[in-house]
């Protein structure tokens, strides 16, 4: 495959090869976009502890988990939705339709705790299928079919419970969703099946056939179909991966808060795809680590935990964000253009030849 | 299928302007939401006459749309050109926000104020423009984080406080209430702004632009087409709109809450993708989503009267929105066999009745005639409709 004879200069010459990459493993390391989050998420901790009165103190790092948890939860499977060019803005919804499920389920049909759950899953999971099958197999745009589906699933919560709630659930499980998983120290109990989840997606998603075909999809589609990769199966699982995550999410929402209504979670798919493109995954699909989101998803928690303990409002945390998030899309595009102005500098002694001439992102619109 | 219809399909020149017309009208998108629109209607009134012979059922049916319709058009003007605009919410608080400000703190007289608003909004879009166009960044993400901004700047600005009815001088709320022929004064607001903008889409240079930029972004570039600058008019007109809804919500409620706008982006997308505006750009009228929006907030309205408890609103809007969406590609796949199966064996070739030479070669293209059934589907649904149509 990277062989090459080069007929003008000598004929006789042995197959030119090429390494396998450009530069050495710490350059790759080092500077890339996942990189660049890290060290910001770091930046800012250092920054937070020594300057940001009580950050350090007991509770920060707990409640930073527990409210960053379902945002991070949700960012694995919305990671590899984006990978592969199509979004899900619908995931909000499926969390609070679980929620209400879970609850009604629980408290109105008499079913025990653990036969809630799971059935609130599979409902996540439905939802997910609907999203998938509409957008794998009937082939209409993703952004389209999960508006639609944003209102739709919402609008059945609302229906089905209005604007009452379910409050009584075991305490045994309310307690669970908020203990610690060792007394004393910050780390609560949903960090487990995160880690756990975070493990399970890392690995399908890099290091199996099934992730490399994420990342061809995103790149071209068509080219990946040739090449043997089930375009439209591919999405459809990740679609139903995405609600069945938020299946758990919405169980884990009704414990920690101890209510299931129609409300819960209202505009949190907006700030989990803020949190996604904030740690380095491409809009345009085919780029992005796993490492690198829930990173972005740690740093917006520090930035707000550090930002209300110093007094600010919310308000102005949302400006932030808002900010970083378009500064971190426009970095691309920034240093892409540097790239370009330095390849042209260089272009005109060299050969012309540069290394990477940017690639231009698949027309998919968005 | 008869061979009349088949070699029609194939050669749409060769039938009459008028049954052109008449058959592009009865096919096309804007139709079909209003006469679902006029049923809606008409079901609810014979539920419950007041729905629209009411003291106040008349004027709130036209009223109550007005500022959905705003934010559709701009919309709809953004999402041709194969961009979207989340931000609209939030422009829309900030200049609702700033309307009541300017009343309370300065004396600046009415019409000034709306301008102030307008430009406000206007403002707000050219720097989603801005972003959008010259840092070649996609609109959704930019304009995610826009929302966030502006809506942070919002409320920021606004504090504690809210802006009340006594704070507004009563010609401008009489505005919210007036009404010119029993027509309400922000409804002719919406309607003017409506076929303005209608008007220049359809017919105007600048307006085929948008739709040639939103169906092959880079056949556009290639072809010479000013990209950025028409990409940038789009989101000032958006911003410009948002702007002027934001004006029109402060005087139809008299107040100005800090939830005003929110939520309200989403609505607006749906209500142009109902209208028959493709998600991918290239296609849809303004007249389809202002429909689309009229359509959703009769539905809102009528929910109750049926007996349905108005909890189940937002999944009627969401079934809606899917239904929409799989209508429109059902439509496009109908259409692109009957293309293909009036291509193949119809009488459309009457000077070289047969030229076996050329079977590999001309691919059927889909076509697809009328405004509003491309669902933008394939990743390039523009590039479709326009290679070798002719051959």
């Amino acid at each position: 495959m990277s062989t090459l004879i080069d007929h003008r200069d000598a004929p006789t010459q042995a197959p030119r090869t090429y390494a396998a990459y450009a530069r050495p493993w710490w350059q790759r390391v080092v500077f890339s976009r996942e990189f660049a989050v890290v060290a910001l998420l770091v930046a800012a901790l250092v920054y937070s502890r020594s300057q940001v009165d009580y950050f350090d103190g007991p509770q920060t790092m707990y409640y930073l988990f527990r409210d960053s948890a379902s945002i991070l939860l949700l960012a694995l499977p919305m990671t590899a939705i984006i990978i592969t060019g199509e979004i899900d803005l619908s995931v909000a919804s499926t969390v609070g339709l679980t929620s209400v499920a879970f609850g009604m389920l629980h408290a109105d049909a008499g079913l025990s705790m653990t036969v809630a759950a799971l059935l609130a899953i599979v409902i996540g999971a439905v939802c997910g299928a609907f999203n998938g099958f509409l957008v794998a197999y009937v082939g209409l745009p993703s952004i389209a079919v999960t508006i639609g589906t944003l209102a739709l699933f919402r609008g059945i919560a609302a229906g089905l419970l209005g604007t009452e709630s379910r409050t009584d659930f075991a305490e045994s499980w309310t307690d669970l969703a908020k203990d610690r998983i060792l007394d004393g120290q910050p780390y609560p109990m949903i960090l487990i099946p995160f880690v756990v989840l975070a493990i399970v997606f890392a690995a399908l998603l890099h290091f199996s056939p099934f992730g490399r075909g994420v990342y061809e999809i995103g790149l071209n589609d068509e080219a990946a179909h040739f090449t043997g990769v089930d375009v439209a199966r591919t999405k459809a699982v990740l679609f139903v991966l995405s609600g069945a995550v938020a299946g758990f999410v919405g169980i884990y929402t009704t414990l920690v808060t101890g209510v299931a209504r129609a409300e819960n979670s209202v505009g949190l798919e907006l700030q989990v795809i803020a949190a996604v493109l904030l740690g380095g995954v491409s809009i345009f699909g085919g780029r992005g680590a796993l490492h690198g989101v829930i990173a972005g998803v740690l740093l917006i928690g520090v930035i707000q935990r550090a930002m209300l303990l110093s007094g600010e409002t919310i308000n102005i945390i949302n400006i932030v964000i808002g900010v970083l998030l378009v500064l971190s899309v426009m970095s691309t595009s920034l240093l892409a253009g540097a790239r370009h102005l330095v390849a042209a500098s260089k272009g005109a002694r060299s050969s012309g030849r540069t290394p990477h001439s940017d690639k231009t992102a698949p027309a998919s619109g968005r | 299928m008869s061979d009349t219809v088949s070699s029609d399909l194939a050669r749409p020149s060769a039938a009459s302007p008028a049954s052109r017309v008449l058959k592009d009208l009865l096919r096309s998108r804007e139709l079909a939401v209003a006469v679902v629109l006029v049923l809606l209607v008409a079901v609810t009134t014979l539920r419950s006459d007041s729905f629209l012979f009411g003291a106040t059922g008349w004027r709130d049916l036209l009223l109550t749309p007005s500022m959905l319709v705003l934010l559709a058009v701009g919309q709809t003007a953004v999402i041709i050109t194969r961009n979207v605009d989340l931000s609209v919410g939030s422009t829309l608080g900030l200049t609702a926000y700033l309307t009541g400000r300017l009343f309370i703190d300065t004396n600046l007289p009415i019409v000034a104020v709306v301008l102030a608003g307008i430009l406000m909004g206007a403002v707000l879009g050219l720097v989603n423009g801005a972003l959008v166009a010259f840092g070649r960044v996609p609109a959704l993400v930019i304009t995610l984080g826009t929302m966030y901004i502006y809506r942070g700047a919002f409320l920021t600005w606004a504090g504690s406080d809210r802006i009340n009815a006594d704070d507004m001088p009563r010609g401008f709320r009489d505005l919210g209430t007036e009404s010119i022929l029993g027509i309400p004064v922000l409804t002719i607001v919406a309607v003017v702004v409506l076929v303005l903008v209608g008007y220049y889409l359809r017919t105007a240079r600048g307006g085929r632009e948008l739709y040639a930029i939103g169906s092959d972004p880079e056949a556009a570039k290639l072809y010479g087409l000013p990209v950025t600058r028409r990409i940038l008019c789009a989101f000032v007109l958006s911003g410009a709109l948002a702007g002027l809804a934001g004006v029109v919500s402060a005087a139809r409620f008299g107040t100005v809450s800090s939830s005003v706008g929110s939520g309200v982006e989403l609505e607006a997308v749906g209500a142009a993708v109902i209208g028959g505006v493709a998600i991918f750009g290239g296609s849809g009228t303004v007249f389809g989503a202002a429909l689309g929006a009229f359509l959703l907030v009769t539905i809102n309205r009528a929910l109750p009267v049926l007996g349905i408890s108005d909890f189940w609103q937002q999944a009627v809007v969401g079934l809606l929105i899917v239904g929409a969406i799989v209508l429109d590609r059902v439509l496009v796949r109908r259409q692109e066999r009957r293309l293909i199966a009036a291509r193949e064996h119809g009488p459309d070739t009457p000077t070289t009745p047969s030229t076996p030479a050329a079977t590999g070669g001309p691919r059927p293209a889909p076509v697809v005639p009328g405004g509003g059934t491309n669902a933008g589907t394939s990743p390039r649904p523009g590039a479709d409709s326009n290679e070798e149509v002719v051959r």
